[in-house]
């Protein structure tokens, strides 16, 4: 199938003005591509770039240079340089990511927080609320915690509902930072078969994943991510 | 399983919505805009474009010109050069090259202005109806049940006990004052609202019931919003994407959460990073 | 009374020495001709003027005084009212001053005056083409009571932004159930000019519209001067739901019996028992004469 996603030249240096001008070079000419379907699992040692790869492909990192090509409604969008606007609308309808963290905001529960990437997109509010009560109860939060503001919810409940809103509307493209880190076996096994899902359903996910379980039940290739060894360096 | 992945799969209407957003026309344009009081004092070489439904942040610290770039894009201070234009249907405004009455216009129909202070933008000595009728009333709304019945919907828009419709606003909290004036605001239906630190004199808890209303109502409504803050929290939570300011210029912008995880200049690296996490 | 309208209205002829005619010198009176004819221009709009000290404090109808100085000639004849009464100190001192310093005739008839300077009321008998009203002015700005910024005010007369003027109206529909603005009601002159008409009750807001007669308005202590050119539409303020209307109590004047007039309620004795009469002496008065002189055929 043809690509949805196209990574060429990528590179990532940080730029630290304090306490004195520091330059880290985290990722330096990144290649790869990857189609709908597929689950291109990034590996490597801790250090080696992987969320930052991640990040780079939502546009929350600013790239050094190199290109992003996604393709995005009828057309193809280059991350690099895009105009905000241009990288939300990707991300409304083409870019997710998944983290193993939940940014809380006040006051809004748990139901609204699922359905909120539906409504973004316009869908129905039934609609949309049918289904989120459908993954919440999946992923096994409590209804009594549903009409609840995740805030004082338990470190694996929070991340468990970050990742039913995660998986609220299909997305072409999928990042997946570490989503099953420290779910228990049950847990885990649902998000699989979610990924497992998505997968089927046309896909293309990018992930991270340290436990090798995961890896070998998602993963469709690898991308070896290897430590650059340069240390800080002067600019 | 498949019930769940197939039977309700939510990207039916993908490929035709995609667009919608991005090729919109632009709704505001600032094209070298500069209003100095004194040297770094104020605001200049500020230009950019505002489009349909964004929330844009002017973040920086106290004195970098945020205020002052506010008051010159809202119709309120003229500026010492550059122009600024607005889109209204059809029809480019050239800001300040119009008439008073076009500007004022705009300010009381298209825009809405929320003050820090919730008593510079509300009619203290008059009733929370009547602050909320004010603008319709302006517009030639001449019917005083239909201006009762907008009044009581927005009141329970933004949470206050409509039985409070008839008090006025100096009986209210600090939070209903500013809720009040959000009503009081987007009661004409406004495009463009431009905010100054809307959560700025308000307790904590306060500050999170009108942050979570103002994101609830940008959303609904489709507001494009410029909003001024010091709070760096505030901007992540409201704002699409941000611009730095520091002493009158722009240091940097971008997309809020690059801006705010991988700052480029060295001020807003700072600034990020004088941030208590919690 | 026959006699005195037919022929020149007479004039008492007796000027105190040592005084321009009528108080003013000349050039200031022309200064305040000059403003009035720019308000008449532009009916509704207020015009500053460079108020003069007149010999009575502010309050007494200094801005009044000015205009009918100004305007009045030795044939003119003068009538004062104050609360429609002919004969209140306020009225009666203001009278005698022009009958001292210009030497004209005065009258409490409505139909023979040529000039009616008046602090809150205008006649019952309808006014005539060549009349001038002249109205004392406490407040001239209609907006101020909800917006005190005078700057602010001019602009929203220069932009006829007058949304605020209905959220006043609102207010009492909320405070009062109904409209409750019972005097100064605001109206709209000639579809653009929001004006305060003076302190007069609203019953007699209907009677300003497309009036034969002149209106001037002058305000002593704010220095300003606005005016109604005859035949000019005036439109009270009000909303669909809650139209203008003059009140008026279910009741006839214990003198001349009229079920029209605008009537004063007067506490007759300890018990609290009432009574209504005009506000309008002359008015009454004519009425009862009539009423006699009918009676009086008829015996």
């Amino acid at each position: 199938m043809d690509a949805i996603l196209e990574v060429s030249g990528l590179a990532k240096k940080f730029v630290l003005h304090q306490p004195r001008p520091t330059v880290l070079d985290v990722l330096e000419n990144v290649n790869f591509e990857i189609s709908p379907g597929e689950c291109l699992v990034l590996s490597g040692p801790s250090g080696a770039g992987k969320s930052t790869l991640l990040r780079l492909l939502y546009g929350n990192y600013l790239a050094s240079s190199g290109s992003i090509r996604v393709r995005h409604g009828q057309g193809w969008l280059e991350l690099v340089g895009a105009e905000p606007r241009r990288v939300l609308a990707a991300r409304r309808h083409t870019l997710g990511y998944v983290s193993q963290f939940l940014r809380v905001i006040p006051r809004v529960t748990a139901l609204d927080i699922v359905m909120e990437p539906a409504l973004l997109r316009g869908y129905a509010k039934k609609a949309a609320q049918a289904k989120a009560e459908a993954l919440l109860s999946r992923l096994d939060i409590p209804e009594k915690l549903w009409s609840l503001a995740p805030g004082a919810f338990s470190g694996g409940e929070q991340q468990r509902v970050n990742i039913a809103r995660s998986f609220m509307v299909f997305w072409p493209v999928l990042l997946l930072d570490e989503p099953t880190a420290s779910l228990d076996d049950k847990n885990r096994q649902i998000v699989l078969e979610l990924i497992e899902e998505a997968k089927a359903a046309g896909s293309a996910i990018v992930g991270i994943f340290h436990d090798a379980h995961a890896l070998d039940a998602v993963a469709s290739r690898l991308l070896h991510m290897k430590n650059e060894g340069d240390s800080p360096h002067a600019p | 399983m498949s019930a769940l992945a197939h039977g309700m799969r939510m990207d039916a209407a993908l490929p035709a919505d995609v667009p919608a957003m991005e090729n919109s026309q632009a709704l505001m344009q600032a094209d070298g805009l500069c209003r100095l009081f004194g040297p770094e004092q104020g605001c200049q070489d500020i230009s950019f474009t505002l489009y349909p439904g964004e929330v844009l942040g002017l973040v920086g610290e106290s004195g970098s010109g945020k205020s002052t770039l506010l008051s010159t894009l809202s119709g309120r201070l003229p500026p010492d050069r550059g122009r600024v234009r607005y889109r209204d249907g059809a029809d480019w405004v050239d800001l300040y090259a119009t008439g008073e009455g076009r500007r004022r216009a705009l300010l009381r129909t298209q825009w809405g202005f929320v003050e820090q202070n919730p008593r510079d933008g509300l009619r203290m000595p008059v009733s929370a109806g009547a602050n909320i009728g004010e603008r319709l009333m302006a517009q030639g709304a001449r019917h005083y049940g239909r201006l009762r019945q907008s009044a009581l919907d927005w009141l329970r828009h933004v949470e206050i006990d409509i039985s409070r419709i008839d008090d006025t606003p100096n009986a209210f909290s600090g939070g209903m004052q500013q809720r009040l004036q959000i009503a009081r605001n987007l009661v004409s239906g406004p495009r463009l609202v431009f905010m100054d630190e809307p959560t700025g004199g308000l307790d904590v808890s306060v500050q999170a019931r009108i942050l979570d209303l103002l994101r609830k109502l940008v959303r609904e409504l489709d507001l494009s919003v410029i909003l001024v803050t010091h709070d760096l929290a505030v901007a992540r939570l409201l704002a699409d994407r941000l611009m730095v300011m520091r002493r009158s210029r722009i240091v940097e912008a971008g997309l809020t959460d690059q801006i705010l995880d991988d700052p480029q200049h060295p001020y807003t690296q700072l600034l990020v990073s004088s941030i208590l996490r919690v | 009374m026959n006699a005195a309208r037919a022929g020149k209205a007479p004039r008492s002829g007796k000027m105190l020495p040592g005084y321009n005619f009528a108080y003013l010198d000349e050039e200031s009176k022309r200064m305040i001709r000059r403003g009035l004819l720019k308000a008449v221009a532009i009916p509704g709009f207020q015009i500053p003027f460079g108020g003069r000290e007149m010999p009575l404090p502010y309050g007494w109808g200094t801005g009044g005084i000015q205009v009918t100085a100004s305007i009045i000639t030795p044939e003119d004849v003068l009538k004062v009212i104050d609360q429609g009464a002919d004969d209140t100190t306020n009225a009666v001192s203001i009278r005698q001053f022009f009958e001292r310093v210009a030497g004209i005739a005065s009258t409490t008839r409505t139909r023979e005056a040529t000039i009616i300077q008046t602090r809150h009321r205008i006649p019952e008998t309808p006014l005539a083409s060549g009349q001038i009203m002249v109205f004392q002015v406490p407040i001239p700005e209609p907006l101020r009571f909800i917006e005190p910024s005078e700057t602010e005010t001019a602009t929203l007369h220069a932009l006829g932004d007058y949304g605020i003027m209905h959220v006043k109206l609102y207010e009492d529909i909320v405070r009062h159930g109904h409209i409750a603005t019972c005097y100064a009601y605001p109206v709209e002159v000639n579809g653009r000019y929001v004006m305060d008409p003076s302190p007069i009750p609203r019953f007699d807001n209907p009677k300003l519209h497309m009036s034969p007669a002149l209106m001037l308005f002058g305000a002593g202590r704010e220095k300003r001067l606005y005016a109604l050119p005859p035949h000019t539409a005036v439109v009270s303020l009000d909303f669909e739901d809650h139209p203008f209307a003059i009140q008026r109590p279910e009741a006839a004047c214990a003198i001349c019996g009229s079920t029209e007039s605008y009537l004063d309620e007067l506490i007759v004795d300890d018990a609290g028992a009432r009574r209504y009469v005009c506000s309008d002496t002359d008015y009454c008065q004519r009425r009862a004469e009539a009423r006699g002189e009918a009676r009086g055929e008829a015996s």
